[in-house]
């Protein structure tokens, strides 16, 4: 027996207790294809169903919430150096944040490197707040008892951005150099499963038990990626970020998870987002 | 103290249409905390909605009620540029007022 079908028997058997990506399910629904077409029209039913309650929420989501406590946040003297982020440069001038976030990831001359919304807003809560960069990597992500203060700055600086096209630009050299080391990781086979970015999210019509996987290498549905995030996820009724989201693909995949704000997740939001260009972005939004 | 409320406000056809985000945990009081113990009830009891000081809805909620609600609900005879107030008064005596003009 190969390697590749002992592996095949292991996710088969896992099946029923852990998130299986469709590569596997497809190949055991492919012995009864009346099953598939059965689970595939309930799947578009309960997709259609979501959908339609997404709607219903878009223009009340509690994102709308967290949006204002990050709008106080943003404008309050806070830290060791008891400073406002309101001097805080998102790549369009200081203070400036209309249509920062759809432009991000970029390069900033002062840091010498590309960054992600996220990661550029931890620069300046470190650089003009005297925040530590340590601390605030200590828990970044949202939990029943907290919602991080980066989590909550991105949601008000995302929300500056509503209904604009995305532009992420591409003319520093180093923008284009991480776009390719993006695209590098997201290809990267690795880890006890052997996975990569694009195992699931490199061919359309992938699934994760009801959850539709977007294709993120096709034009047209790489604004999945940034559509939605940051998120109010009405499963605990926690607000995420794509920080949050990016290492959580990271531990499905069973790989060591990624540091917080770190060049590698810049690396993957460049080349998806810049896929993505030229969509329009809604704002933060609602996730099951 | 609590966060504000999002209250949007919109005047059509004789009617106004009045869509209010609460920002509120609503602890149902039927949950664990990861050590196994009963996490208290917290919840909104009674919410009440005024037009220029006569009330135009006012609920009972309780413990069923989702995390971070929303409430839509039309009243007639409401005009453009009056206010409406929205208040909630939760299971611990806790309570928050929040006004918004109509548009």
């Amino acid at each position: 027996m190969n390697r590749r079908s002992i592996k095949l028997k292991v996710v088969v058997a896992l099946a029923g207790l852990a998130v299986v990506c469709a590569a596997h399910a497809q190949k055991k629904e492919a012995a009864a294809p009346s099953k598939k077409a059965a689970a595939s029209a309930t799947r578009d039913a309960v997709t259609t169903e979501f959908e339609k309650f997404r709607e219903l929420m878009e223009d009340a989501s509690p994102a709308e919430l967290f949006e204002a406590r990050g709008e106080a946040l943003w404008k309050a003297k806070r830290g060791p150096k008891n400073a406002s982020l309101e001097q805080c440069d998102l790549g369009l001038g200081p203070g400036v944040l209309k249509g920062a976030y759809v432009q991000m990831p970029r390069y900033f001359a002062d840091a010498d490197r590309v960054m992600d919304a996220e990661r550029r807003i931890v620069h300046c809560m470190v650089t003009l707040q005297g925040f530590k960069a340590e601390d605030l990597a200590k828990q970044p992500f949202s939990s029943e008892s907290r919602t991080p203060d980066p989590v909550l700055l991105v949601t008000y600086v995302a929300g500056q951005s509503r209904g604009m096209k995305i532009a992420i630009p591409q003319k520093h050299a180093k923008e284009r150099e991480i776009f390719g080391i993006g695209r590098e990781i997201y290809n990267f086979r690795a880890g006890p499963w052997d996975f990569s970015c694009a195992s699931c999210h490199g061919e359309d019509g992938k699934r994760i038990r009801t959850q539709e996987l977007p294709n993120f290498t096709s034009k047209e549905q790489a604004i999945r990626a940034f559509q939605g995030w940051p998120g109010y996820r009405m499963t605990g009724g926690l607000m995420h970020t794509l920080q949050w989201r990016l290492n959580d693909c990271f531990r499905q995949q069973r790989f060591p998870e990624p540091g917080y704000v770190s060049e590698t997740l810049t690396a993957l939001l460049t080349y998806v987002g810049a896929n993505a260009n030229g969509h329009v972005y809604k704002g933060p939004g609602i996730k099951r | 103290m609590a966060d504000p409320m999002r209250i949007r406000a919109v005047a059509r056809d004789g009617a106004v249409n009045v869509k209010v985000l609460v920002a509120h945990e609503m602890e149902t009081g039927q949950r664990k905390d990861a050590s196994g113990k009963l996490v208290p009830p917290h919840f909104i009891s009674n919410v009440r909605a005024t037009y220029q000081g006569k009330v135009v809805l006012s609920a009972q909620w309780g413990p069923a009620v989702a995390k971070n609600p929303f409430l839509e609900f039309t009243f007639k005879g409401g005009r453009k540029g009056d206010k409406i107030v929205v208040t909630w008064e939760d299971s611990k005596g806790e309570s928050r007022t929040d006004e918004s003009t109509i548009n």
